[in-house]
């Protein structure tokens, strides 16, 4: 599903240039639940923005679905994403000016769907991660695990059938954390979603199919 | 999609008040300024109450003589005797009204002393300017002829002298120890319409030292009517004709410079950026456009300033919505949109205020009687105003967005 070729990744400042990522490669099959681990600032996340097309390599390839993404425009880049891929943060990046509803319908606005359809599947979707008594809430009006759980459905409303999640029980307390995991692997089970899941828990890695480890931008595992 | 921006956009006013209060007051109050502003130039320009046949007249307001060996000029009104010797035998225009520029004279009513402008005209005057009267009419040419001492005055004269509403027609007028039979009474001129305001009207037989005066500069202007505005340029080609082939009498002053011009031109004429052969209006329509230009660039700047924090206070938002699958360009319509929109509001405020401004105007002694009003024109650049207004403080700061990266843009939180 993600094929990755030799990706290496280097940051330029002023100063410093730092190769956050060193001749990555990996395949990620469909319907896997892939789990990223590492020490902090080993390129963990520099590699899921890679993955998901919200950054782009140094050098080397990134296959999705079997289409290589090299040459693809703005604009194309923007539709892979809408309709193949879902994102969670690690800091929700919820949009606070909007209602939970209106931040789940955001990826539906950005292809041809009408309100009511657009409505129809949010509320669907929030309802799968238990939050059908919090649609009219601002972020702002909800704790972190529900933010969360908020983020997730956002994710996965437009159906993308790969999820990459950024640390997503990072910020949560471990019972709100094995919640989040819980709705994760049913999601693969269930629908067969893709998903690549970075985390600092030795824990949560365990529950998915394999582990790789990142060491100062290179796989060690 | 477009719903969506719009709905998108009032959420997000809504939820940042303090940043609308801010644009809001920043683009209405400009806005206003701008529109006041417009309708004060519309007012000094247009056509409007009594002289409201602009497009086929010709001005004559002023003359200058030059002596070329000294090199020193007098400009003024031209006298009555150059108006009435070399103007008026024309050929192409169809009438001309004559007026001179109104002199105080004092009156007292009830022991209380009141100032009245006098104004002397010929009979041809009321037929170019459309007064209205209130009650009454005109003098005409037999008591012109006849120097008759009767006069025309004004509603605010009247209700001075005679009493609010009280009519007038038939009753004497007495200003400056000469008794003059009221004939007609005419709804007020604002003081800006220099050429047709007045208090009190009366035939220009009655200004004796006038009549005698055989200098050329004097103090009385003249309007040229054509039949059609087609004739202008023939009656500027004509007059032309006629300032060449005056008699040189004068020994000091050799030179005569004397154009019919439109409305605007007769003014600039006299602005010291004019000079013999240009009227200087071009120079005068720059300066005011680059005074609009640089009034709006402020606003504009800061404008672009308040966005483009606002835009960085939003990246979180703009990385999610990227993340989800909005192209830069999707983005960049959705900032601009929210822009025009707020702008829009902006133009609303800045309309029903300045239509309170005008009011207040009108109402005022600020301009006796004027009649400033947001016309079409005023509101069509008014509206255009708004949208550069708009555009320009949008475009900028939503393509900086645009172009931010993703992950930049989801880290900055
Ligand atoms: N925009 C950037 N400019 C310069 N250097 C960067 C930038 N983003 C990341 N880096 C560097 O690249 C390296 C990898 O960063 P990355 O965010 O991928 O680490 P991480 O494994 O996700 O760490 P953490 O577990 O703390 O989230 C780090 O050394 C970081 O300093
Ligand atoms: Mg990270």
């Amino acid at each position: 599903m993600i094929r990755l070729q030799n990706i290496e990744k280097v940051y330029r400042t002023e100063t410093v240039e730092t190769l956050a990522l060193n001749s990555i490669s990996l395949d990620v099959p469909k319907g896997e639940f892939l789990s990223i681990m590492g020490p902090s600032g080993c390129g963990k996340s520099t590699l899921l923005n890679i993955m998901g097309l919200l950054d782009a390599p140094s050098k080397g390839g990134i296959q999705i679905d079997a289409q290589a993404t090299g040459n693809l425009s703005d604009k194309q880049l923007a539709q892979f994403r809408n309709q193949k891929i879902g994102f969670i943060f690690q800091s929700y990046h919820l949009i606070n000016d909007l209602k939970v509803l209106d931040n789940v319908e955001l990826p539906l606005l950005y292809r041809s769907s009408t309100a009511k359809e657009r409505k129809q599947l949010a509320t669907e979707v929030l309802e799968k991660v238990g939050l059908s008594n919090r649609v009219k809430h601002f972020p702002t009006q909800l704790s972190g695990g529900q933010k969360q759980r908020v983020a997730i459905a956002r994710a996965i409303v437009g159906r993308p059938e790969i999820i990459l999640a950024d640390e997503p029980t990072g910020n949560l307390d471990s019972a709100m954390g094995n919640e989040i995991m819980e709705i994760l692997i049913n999601l693969n089970r269930q629908e067969g979603t893709t998903i690549v899941m970075v985390t600092h828990d030795e824990q949560m890695a365990r529950k998915t199919h394999r582990l790789v480890r990142l060491f100062d931008g290179s796989q060690v595992q | 999609m477009f719903k969506n921006y719009f709905k998108i956009a009032i959420a997000v006013l809504r939820r940042r008040k303090f940043f609308t209060f801010i644009s809001l007051f920043g683009i209405s109050l400009t806005l206003t300024i701008v529109i006041v502003l417009a309708s004060f130039i519309d007012h000094l320009v247009s056509a409007g109450y009594p002289d409201t046949q602009r497009d086929r007249e010709l001005y004559v307001n002023s003359l200058r003589l030059m002596s070329s060996k000294q090199g020193y000029s007098n400009t003024g009104p031209a006298s009555f005797y150059f108006l009435n010797t070399y103007v008026s035998k024309l050929k192409t225009p169809e009438r001309m009204a004559i007026g001179s520029i109104y002199v105080a004279t004092n009156t007292y009513v009830n022991n209380k002393k009141l100032v009245i402008n006098l104004k002397y005209t010929n009979d041809e005057y009321w037929n170019v300017l459309s007064y209205y009267f209130l009650e009454g009419k005109a003098f005409n040419n037999t008591q012109l002829v006849n120097g008759e001492k009767v006069a025309v005055i004004s509603e605010e004269t009247r209700d001075n002298y005679f009493g609010k509403g009280v009519s007038a027609a038939g009753k004497y007028l007495e200003t400056d120890n000469v008794q003059y039979r009221v004939i007609g009474v005419v709804k007020n001129v604002p003081v800006t319409r220099v050429f047709a305001y007045g208090d009190i009207y009366v035939p220009y037989t009655l200004s004796k030292s006038d009549l005698n005066n055989k200098q050329l500069t004097g103090m009385y202007t003249a309007i040229l009517q054509a039949k059609d505005k087609d004739d202008l340029p023939k009656i500027r080609e004509e007059y032309n004709q006629m300032i060449s082939r005056m008699p040189k009498t004068d020994k000091e002053f050799d030179l005569i410079y004397s154009y019919a011009d439109t409305y605007l031109e007769s003014f600039t004429r006299m602005m010291p950026f004019s000079s013999p052969g240009n009227s200087g209006i071009t120079i005068f329509y720059a300066i005011i456009a680059i005074f609009f230009l640089l009034f709006l660039l402020l606003p504009t700047l800061n404008l672009v300033n308040i966005n483009i924090s606002r835009i960085m206070e939003r990246s979180s938002e703009i990385g999610v919505r990227k993340a989800f699958g909005a192209s830069s360009k999707t983005l960049v319509y959705q900032f601009i949109t929210e822009n025009l929109i707020l702008t829009f509001i902006g133009c609303l405020v800045g309309i029903v205020l300045s239509f309170l401004i005008i009011q207040v105007i009108n109402n005022s002694d600020l301009i006796s009687h004027a009649d400033l009003k947001i016309n079409l024109n005023v509101l069509f650049y008014s509206l255009l105003a708004t949208l550069i207004f708009g555009l320009l403080s949008g475009v900028y700061p939503a393509w900086r967005m645009s172009r931010m990266q993703v992950v930049h843009a989801l880290k900055a939180q």
